[in-house]
């Protein structure tokens, strides 16, 4: 048996780490075209505020590879997948052969058509070391920083530049920050917190065009800029799969076990589609732990061990300047909203069951909301005053908290 | 392998064990020292007070861990059944609050998380099973 892997993020390691559950000596091919050990891709924001050394971005120790009998190929490119011969052909059109394949592809940057974006010299994306590091480099204290783009990653770049300039702006077309995981309300909490940190924001507006170091947004403002982040959103690298033949929608399509129309090939991470089960939709869920845990199924069924992967949902758990918030699954539905001090939480509830949360400020516990949601439990088996009061696990019936926290020890 | 366990029938919600827990991570060599000034810090298990019944809680040491799946920075990792997080790692982003089934990742502003290890730097039972006055919380192997 020989297994081979394309990526060396999240995905990639989640399968390495399953291989080796069920197959400890067979070999492991892993090739990326980045051209680092494997680091923990949001790390970049917190790695350009100095809050972490090259050497603490790793992902898994040193001798990850070496302990795990992989042979690593960085900064180098699949060009194809020829799934008949079971071959991958590489940028110097040499071959590899595998009897089981994994595509951990993972997802690019959107570039948006802009007109005179192209002739902007200063712009980055945020989503490698390597774009973090380019950034560091140009980056002076009296920059000029422009972010298109107010989602999770615009947000943290953000975040990771401002020890080192104040002059930064973020636009959005959206009417508010952060509209993938928060609704108006939450958003204008962490917008006021994050522009007491000098940072602007620009909302429902957009750039019309660029010129080499001004943007003209569609309001008429015209902004001078040093340089230009621009997270607007990703897209999955799927063109290996596509051209390969494999059934592809926007994602990859897997089945349970992760594994992609072709018998011999599975696919994990932000190039794949999974099923959100709070709305039974088909979607891209581009995080990092669906990652690691689609990687891990698809790694223990290629190595032939059983495992699916069936509980997937949007979660996020992220802060800004101290304030953090977590949010999971969706929105749609009867809410119930509690303030305190400087917390906010929204409770969504459709079905009879928990179908998504948002907390701020005060997270503590988050964790039994997200399983709730996940296991889609009844809300009518739970004590409801203390479900809404703050996740607990008073709130499960005696015998759910007994099997839940592992059961009494009966003596007789 | 064994684990902390509580049996919520004798908890009576006394809160010892989470002075003892708070004690056995100050650093501290004696418990007056570890209190002085009010200095108690976040205990790593938290008891759950009701109006009949009370228990503790602590992390569970999954064996499908989903804290460690979930970590984006490789701080959160198995050694020999017990789930460790690496201080020097943690970046404070709570992807294992959010999540951990138990609600057992404690957040505080003295590090960037928190979460019990068993005492695995001390050996032998944990401060929480020793300090229990009711022996409601018991160490020991289940299937």
């Amino acid at each position: 048996m020989n297994y081979l892997i394309i990526g060396n993020s999240s995905a990639a390691i989640g399968a390495v780490e399953g291989i080796r559950q069920v197959d400890s000596t067979n070999p492991i091919t892993i090739i990326s075209d980045e051209p680092h050990h494997t680091y923990g891709r949001p790390l970049i924001s917190y790695w350009l505020e100095g809050k972490l050394s090259d050497e603490k971005m790793f992902y898994r120790p040193q001798n990850f590879y070496e302990k795990n009998n992989c042979k690593l190929l960085l900064g180098t490119k699949v060009t194809a997948i020829d799934i008949e011969a079971q071959v991958v052909q590489l940028q110097d059109t040499s071959f590899i052969e595998y009897d089981k394949l994994l595509i951990a592809t993972g997802s690019r940057p959107l570039m948006p058509p802009v007109p005179g974006l192209e002739q902007v010299k200063n712009k980055f994306s945020f989503m490698t070391y390597d774009d973090a590091k380019a950034i560091k480099a140009i980056l002076k204290p009296d920059s000029k920083v422009l972010i298109i783009g107010a989602g999770l990653i615009g947000l943290k770049a953000a975040e990771g530049i401002t020890k080192t300039t104040s002059d930064i702006t973020v636009v959005d077309l959206a009417d508010r920050i952060l509209p993938s995981i928060l609704d108006s309300e939450a958003a204008q909490i962490i917008q006021k917190h994050m522009e007491q940190k000098d940072i602007r924001f620009i909302l429902n507006n957009r750039v019309d065009s660029f010129s080499s170091d001004t943007a003209t947004l569609s309001s008429g403002e015209t902004l001078d800029f040093d340089l230009v982040i621009v997270a607007v959103g990703v897209r999955p690298n799927v063109e290996l799969a596509k051209e390969a033949g494999l059934a592809v929608n926007r994602g990859i399509l897997l089945d349970e076990s992760c594994k992609t129309s072709d018998a011999n090939i599975y696919a994990a991470g932000d190039c794949t589609e999974s099923m959100d089960i709070t709305t039974g939709e088909q979607k891209i869920l581009a995080l990092l732990p669906n990652a690691y845990m689609q990687g891990e199924v698809a790694g223990i069924c290629m190595a032939g061990g059983q495992k699916t992967y069936t509980h997937a949902i949007p979660m996020n758990a992220i802060g800004f300047f101290g304030l953090h918030m977590i949010t999971a699954g969706t929105y749609d539905g009867e809410a119930v909203v509690t303030h305190s001090n400087e917390s906010f939480k929204k409770l969504v509830f459709k079905d009879n069951v928990l179908k998504g949360y948002m907390m701020i400020g005060d997270v503590k516990r988050a964790g039994i909301y997200t399983s709730l949601i996940k296991e889609q439990v009844s809300v009518s088996k739970l004590d409801l005053e203390l479900l809404h009061s703050k996740p607990q696990m008073m709130l499960f019936d005696k015998a759910r908290r007994l099997e839940k926290l592992g059961g009494v020890h009966n003596e007789n | 392998m064994k684990k902390v366990y509580v049996n919520e029938d004798w908890c009576l919600g006394c809160h010892l064990c989470e002075y003892y827990c708070s004690f056995a991570n100050s650093g501290e060599s004696n418990m007056i020292k570890a209190f002085n000034k009010g200095k108690k810090t976040t205990p790593r298990i938290v008891v759950e007070e009701g109006s009949a019944i009370n228990f503790a809680v602590q992390c569970r040491h999954c064996d499908d861990p989903l804290c460690v799946k979930g970590c984006i920075s490789g701080a959160l990792s198995i050694q020999n059944g017990i789930i460790l997080v690496d201080d020097t790692k943690c970046v404070g982003c709570y992807t294992c609050v959010l999540s951990c089934p138990y609600g057992c990742i404690v957040t505080d502003h003295e590090k960037v998380i928190k979460k019990c290890d068993l005492c695995a730097s001390n050996s032998g039972t944990p401060a929480c099973v020793q300090g229990c006055p009711n022996a409601a919380i018991v160490f020991e192997e289940r299937s």
